[in-house]
Formats: structure tokens, C-alpha cells, sequence
């Protein structure tokens, strides 16, 4: 199978979120960046499963400038074949979404494969925009994938109050949730290999950014906890009652 | 014209249909112009729409759209918008909102945003809107600068209020084309109200011990009428289903009221937590990091506190 996996630049969980410029920029200073986790954990790992019983390869794609590649040798640390960074400041997710369609629309994936949504900006728009434009079916927040042949896949998705199983042939584009696959730690040999798999960069395509962040601010400190004697629930609940009014 | 798509789960609209329908409505009167609602499939009594500030509902019933395919929502979606003369569509920020919302948006080449939780408002020839981001550690706002825009509203923002009466309901006729999804099969959990939808959360971690010792988180939460959670660490080893994980890989949650036991409080449980209105913290160990997050602390050991803490409840209920 030809698989393409989409992944993205966070920053790491436990950065320390700040702005600068009066407020109008993330605060990049200090920050440690990983591979978004939905993308790294179950989006690649699966796709490598799929590669691996199927045969084929496994390119991963990211939309960025050259300070992702640390990231994207990552990727192929943990077993893609090869990687393509599209050279672009990712704009809004529509920016990112035409780039990716505008390099997969002639490369014939057989499934294109996101995660779920990236821990910063928690859009879950990307993966849909590039199922529209390359108007391909779309199985979003998918916890499971099974495959007996290539070109029928059987995924188990989210949907409002439960999950659904659903068929569907390929192509089709899928974003992964927790339970798609297990976490992939790269070893020795796959970080020494990961040196010499290519990496392709390519040019973007014009597109234009229609939804801009202008602004940014935190939210107001929390004051201190109450504390509440253990022994006294009654004004535990008094408190849920009447001060909190959440009871 | 803003047209809002109303969801109805097997027939029935719940708290969220009508959130975002109330939301739509005020983003009309912001924009000042006006909200109409969009129904897709067999839906009880859609003209109820009209009191949480849809002007006119409008109704697309084809076997066609008894099942959600993204793929086929968005062409659906997007004729009603066309026909209607809608430039602004709002979805809400669940399931279904996030597995339209990239579509669409690519559809009308429409500038997007996603689980936003403030009015928009005017600015220049733009319209701006605020939605959390970094998992709730901050907000950005957004400027939206094109001919049409896809929004999906984060649930829990507002609490919808009648504003009107029940609405004209027209029936609208648009290609519904095929599915390229077969519905293998629908599993729901019954009875619950889902997580991100629930008002009042109680959710336990590493603290219980051991899978059997729940019951008294059970119990606390039936008494709260409460939906139940539960930290990664748990729904790793398997001591609670996967579907019950909050935090930053698991579910983002912003109920009225987090309850949490037993839970340290790890900044990635934090991510999907802190945007809950009051968090209780239960914890044997004044040090635990969760604290400096919480509205009110019980320093104790949780196999006593709640017990009594379940007990309060029900006197408090009982009055």
C-alpha cells in the first residue's frame, strides 16, 4: 500500500505556554517541540502496521520551515520510508490543507492518514479540508482500522453518544484517535537509518490566509483553593451550592 | 443569513442543538442579520428550534441522510446554504461538528474556526471569535476575512434560554448523493449523558487502588447525577474504559462542576480539565499539584471523604 501520514510541529505537553509581541505571538523561546502526539503515537504507527503486513511504503508530510526536520527524522526513526516538507510557515488550516492536497493530488495514496487534532491549536479541520479537496471519503476520529485486503478498510470511528464501524474502500482519508495503535519508541538502528531516508522539501502552492489569530491572552490566574475539612462534607456541599452555585 | 445545523440524536434534539441554536442566534443579533436552522433526517417536533432563536427551520428528510457521512452532509449542507443564501454556517463542536467543519470549509473556501466559546463580533470587514487553545492554557482570537465562514461552538459556552416561539418548519429538496461508507454497525452507550456534554463530571485515578474499590465513585455520581471519568493512568492498565479518559489525549471536558479523586493532576490531565467552572479536588496528599488548579480542596483519604461526601449529597437533595 502507498500510504501518506500528515504530521505536525507541537509544542511538548508540559511547555510552558506564553505570548510575546503585546500578545500577538506564541512564545517560542525555551520551548521544546515534539512530533504532535495523535500524528506520532497512533496516525504513523498504524500506517507502519499496514505497510508492514501489506507491503508498500509510508511517506510522512509535514507543512513547514526547515527547523521541523528534527521532527520529521523522527518519523523516520520510527519506520516511515520517506518524508516530504512542504516549505511554508503553516497559516490557517486551510493554507496547510491546500498544500497537502496540491502534493498528494497525483501521487495515488491509498489512504491518507492524520491525527485526530494537534495538542496547540485543537482544530480537527485539516484532515477533513483535504478529504473535500481531494473529494475522498473521510472517517474522522478513528480508534480502529482493520484491513484483509488493500483495498477495503473496516473503521471504527466516534460519532455523537457511541462509536460506528463503517466500510469503506480505499482511498480514504482518516484521522486517528487513541486505540488506533500502540505507541512506537525508535530504536538505535531506526535513528542511524533515519539519517539517510530522504527527505524531499517542496516548494507551496499560493494559497491564501482567511482565518488569522490576532490576538492572544491567558486566562485569568486562579485564585486559592478552599480547603475543606474532610470531616465536614456538609459544607463541602453548602459551599457547591451556594458559592459555586454548581449544584 | 446564518444558518446553524441543529443536531437530533434518533429523533430527539438535545442540550447541545439547542446551545447552538441559541448561539446562532446571538451571533445574528451581533452581526445583525438573522438565524435559521437546518435539520437534517427524522427529527420530533424541529419548529421547538424557533424558541432558542431560529427564525425559520428548515428540513431536509431523505434516507439518504439517516446515517452521517461526512462527505455527504457537506454537499447536502452546502445546497442548503447555497439555496437559503447563508454565508455564515455554525455546527457545534462535537463529533459530527468536527467531522464537517474542515469539509465544509474546503467546500466554500470559507475561512474556519473550531470549538469557539465567545459571541463574533464585527471588526473592519472582518468577524472575530475566540475559542481556547494549548488544550485551554490560553485563548486566541481570530480574525475570519472571507465571503463565508464555517464556526463550530465549543458545548458548555452558553447556557441557551428561550428567546422565541416555535418556528415555520419549510421542507427543503437538495441531491443527496450516495454514501461511500457501509454502516457495519452503531454501538451507543445508552442511558449516560456523554462526557463532553455532561454538566457535572466525578472522575477517579490511581488513588482507588484497584478497579473494584469504584463503586463509591458510582454511588457519589448517582447521587450527583453526575456522568463518571477517569485518568489516563487507569484507562491504560484497563481498570475503566478507554471512552472515559479526560485529559489532553484523551477527552477535553468543561463541565459545571469536576469532581476529582485520587487524581494527582498531571499538567497533560490538567489540559483537559481546566476549563471545567468549579474543580474539587480529593487527595490524601496536600502536595498533590492538582490543588493549586482547584476551586476547593479536601486534604484526606478518599475512601472516607466520599463515602461521606455521597452522604451529604443525598441529605442536601433530600431537603
Amino acid at each position: 500500500m502507498k500510504l501518506l501520514v500528515c504530521v505536525s510541529k507541537t509544542p511538548e505537553t508540559t511547555a510552558k505556554i506564553a505570548f510575546t509581541d503585546d500578545n500577538t505571538r506564541f512564545d517560542t523561546s525555551g520551548v521544546q517541540y515534539i512530533m504532535n502526539p495523535y500524528d506520532e503515537w497512533y496516525a504513523l504507527v498504524r500506517a507502519l502496521e499496514l505497510k508492514e503486513k501489506f507491503g508498500g511504503s509510508v511517506t510522512i508530510l509535514n507543512v513547514g520551515p526547515a527547523s521541523n526536520d528534527t521532527v520529521i527524522r523522527k518519523g523516520l526513526a520510527i519506520g516511515a520510508d520517506e518524508a516530504v516538507r512542504i516549505d511554508a510557515e503553516p497559516g490557517s488550516a486551510l493554507f496547510t490543507a491546500k498544500q497537502i492536497a496540491a502534493y498528494a493530488k497525483d501521487q495515488d495514496f491509498d489512504a491518507i492518514f492524520f491525527g485526530k487534532e494537534t495538542i496547540d491549536y485543537n482544530g480537527s479541520e485539516v484532515s477533513g479540508m483535504v478529504a473535500e479537496l481531494l473529494e475522498l471519503p473521510f472517517l474522522s476520529f478513528a480508534s480502529k482500522l482493520e484491513m484483509e485486503d488493500e483495498n477495503k478498510a473496516v473503521i471504527t470511528r466516534d460519532i455523537e453518544g457511541g462509536t460506528e464501524t463503517a466500510e469503506v474502500e480505499a482511498p480514504f482519508v482518516l484521522s486517528a484517535s487513541k486505540g488506533l495503535a500502540e505507541q512506537r519508541i525508535p530504536n538505535m538502528r531506526g535513528i542511524m537509518m533515519a539519517k539517510r531516508k530522504p527527505l524531499n522539501v517542496v516548494e507551496p502552492v499560493a494559497a491564501e490566509d482567511v482565518a488569522v489569530t490576532v490576538n492572544y491572552e491567558l486566562p485569568p490566574e486562579k485564585g486559592d483553593v478552599k480547603l475543606v475539612d474532610p470531616e465536614n462534607m456538609e459544607e463541602l456541599v453548602r459551599l457547591l451550592h451556594e458559592e459555586a452555585k454548581a449544584i | 443569513m446564518i444558518l446553524v445545523f441543529a443536531e437530533h440524536q434518533k429523533g430527539q434534539f438535545k442540550k447541545a442543538a439547542f446551545e447552538t441554536v441559541f448561539y446562532g442566534h446571538k451571533a445574528a443579533e451581533a452581526l445583525g442579520t438573522e438565524c435559521v436552522a437546518l435539520v437534517l433526517g427524522d427529527a420530533e417536533n424541529p419548529e421547538e428550534l424557533g424558541k432558542y432563536g431560529a427564525g425559520k427551520i428548515y428540513h431536509i428528510n431523505d434516507p439518504g441522510v439517516a446515517q452521517i457521512d461526512s462527505q455527504v452532509y457537506t454537499s447536502v449542507i452546502t445546497q442548503a446554504a447555497e439555496k437559503i443564501g447563508a454565508k455564515t454556517i455554525i455546527l457545534t463542536h462535537n463529533s459530527t461538528g468536527k467531522a464537517l467543519i474542515g469539509r465544509l470549509a474546503a467546500r466554500l473556501d470559507a475561512a474556519s474556526v473550531s470549538g469557539v466559546n465567545s459571541i463574533p463580533e464585527k471588526s473592519g470587514d472582518a468577524v472575530k471569535v475566540r475559542k481556547p487553545v494549548f488544550s485551554g492554557k490560553a485563548f486566541a482570537d481570530y480574525e475570519l476575512k472571507s465571503d463565508h465562514q464555517v464556526i463550530s461552538l465549543m458545548g458548555n459556552s452558553f447556557q441557551p434560554a428561550e428567546v422565541g416561539s416555535p418556528a415555520e418548519v419549510e421542507v427543503l429538496d437538495v441531491d443527496v448523493p450516495d454514501s461511500r461508507l457501509t454502516i457495519k454497525d452503531v454501538d451507543r452507550v445508552e442511558g449516560e449523558v456523554p462526557l463532553p456534554e455532561a454538566e457535572l463530571v466525578v472522575s477517579a485515578g490511581r488513588g482507588m487502588k484497584a478497579p473494584d474499590n469504584w463503586g463509591i465513585i458510582e454511588e457519589l455520581a448517582d447521587e450527583l447525577g453526575a456522568t463518571t471519568a477517569c485518568s489516563r493512568p487507569v484507562s491504560d492498565v484497563g481498570w475503566r474504559p478507554h471512552h472515559e479518559h479526560v485529559g489532553q489525549t484523551g477527552i477535553a471536558i468543561r463541565p459545571n462542576l469536576y469532581i476529582a479523586v485520587g487524581i494527582s493532576g498531571a499538567i497533560q490531565h490538567l489540559a483537559g480539565v481546566n476549563n471545567s467552572k468549579t474543580i474539587v479536588v480529593i487527595n490524601k496528599d496536600p502536595e498533590a499539584p492538582f490543588f493549586k488548579a482547584a476551586d476547593y480542596g479536601v486534604v484526606g483519604d478518599l475512601f472516607d471523604v466520599v463515602p461521606r461526601l455521597t452522604e451529604a449529597v443525598k441529605n442536601f437533595k433530600g431537603e
